[in-house]
């Protein structure tokens, strides 16, 4: 696993988990779990800086942006209009082309809405974006995806925050085996198994936030998540056994008594 | 005595110097330029222009940055009832 890397549009990552910066109880505990978590890639909003008070300290004061890789996302927006807003300010404020394209569809699921969603990446991506897009584990709209040019699709393993798990393991293995470039299930995983479960599958990485922020103990799940990311990836590389109905067994019979 | 113009800030009404820029504002409410986008009037500023663009009466000044966020900060709280489907 030494040369096992994540090529994401030339850049290199050494872990296959990404997680968010969302709902931690405060900057030192965002930091705390990050690190444990192992991860390159951090994922941030974009939103207006509080200028009555401005003791509120920065996100990036505790993230270093030479140490991570800073995936802004549109989260929170319900139309192209926004996403594309979002995902220009996001530019602006400099750190790089990366952009998470999120377009809801609807506030109760918080599912994409994948016609809007290809909308804004066609504009983003004629716009030199790098457009890593969360979709529906809908292998037909990966391919969209991919055929537009967004050099990695990040389908859904269940609605976002809700801890189920991956709800279609099917369709995501349908995703994997047609799309050609990376594969980063986002979203819905609840703990390390489910983690474990979607690089088994074949995912290229994980993206995940609520499932680990909203532990009891944050970092503590944050270290699971990173060694469950990693067991899948080693199984999957290892090639598990065919599932048969009947036993096998494993001692010998012959030398019986 | 500098004649003050209103100007509209993160969504709030506020008062500033005719003829300051979008640079002295920043500085006025003590922001870092690295790592904010700034939007005039909907039109998104290149950080190098912050001191070139002076604010007329009226203008709409966003200044945003990075925050964490994963999850919509929004919604959260609502569906929050456990699930018993399983």
């Amino acid at each position: 696993m030494q040369n096992d890397r994540l090529i994401i549009a030339g850049r290199e990552f050494t872990s296959r988990l990404f997680v968010g910066t969302g709902k931690y109880k405060d900057f030192v505990e965002t930091k705390k779990a990050i690190e444990a978590s192992g991860a390159d890639v951090v994922t941030v909003a974009v939103r207006r800086v509080n200028i009555t008070d401005r003791s509120k300290e920065n996100l990036l004061d505790y993230l270093d942006p030479k140490k991570y890789t800073i995936l802004p996302n549109t989260a929170g927006c319900y139309n192209v209009e926004d996403a594309l807003r979002y995902s220009r300010l996001a530019r602006a404020a400099g750190v790089s082309d990366l952009i998470k394209l999120e377009v809801l569809g609807d506030e109760r699921t918080l599912f994409p809405d994948t016609a809007g969603l290809i909308e804004a990446a066609k504009i983003l991506v004629k716009e030199g974006f790098i457009v890593l897009p969360y979709t529906n584990d809908d292998p037909i709209v990966a391919q969209k995806l991919v055929d537009i040019g967004c050099p990695a699709v990040m389908p859904l393993a269940a609605p976002i925050g809700s801890g189920l798990g991956i709800r279609n393991p099917y369709n995501l293995k349908i995703i994997m085996e047609m799309i050609k470039v990376p594969i980063i299930v986002d979203a819905g995983v609840g703990t390390a198994s489910d983690a474990a479960l979607a690089m088994e599958l074949g995912a290229d990485a994980v993206l995940m936030n609520t499932a680990i922020a909203g532990a009891q103990d944050p970092i503590a799940m944050a270290e699971a998540m990173k060694y469950a990311v990693y067991a899948g990836r080693l199984a999957y590389k290892a090639g598990r056994i065919p599932r048969k109905l009947y036993a096998t067994a494993s001692s010998p019979i012959e030398g019986m008594l | 005595m500098v004649e003050a113009i209103q100007i509209q800030v993160n969504g709030e009404q506020r008062g500033c110097h005719a003829g300051a820029t979008v640079g002295d504002l920043l500085r006025e409410l003590a922001i870092k330029t690295e790592r904010v986008a700034v939007e005039l009037n909907l039109e998104i500023l290149d950080r190098k222009d912050f001191d070139h663009r002076s604010l007329k009466p009226g203008d709409r000044v966003e200044i945003l940055s990075f925050i964490g966020g994963g999850a919509p900060v929004e919604v959260q709280g609502k569906g929050e009832d456990s699930v018993h489907a399983e």
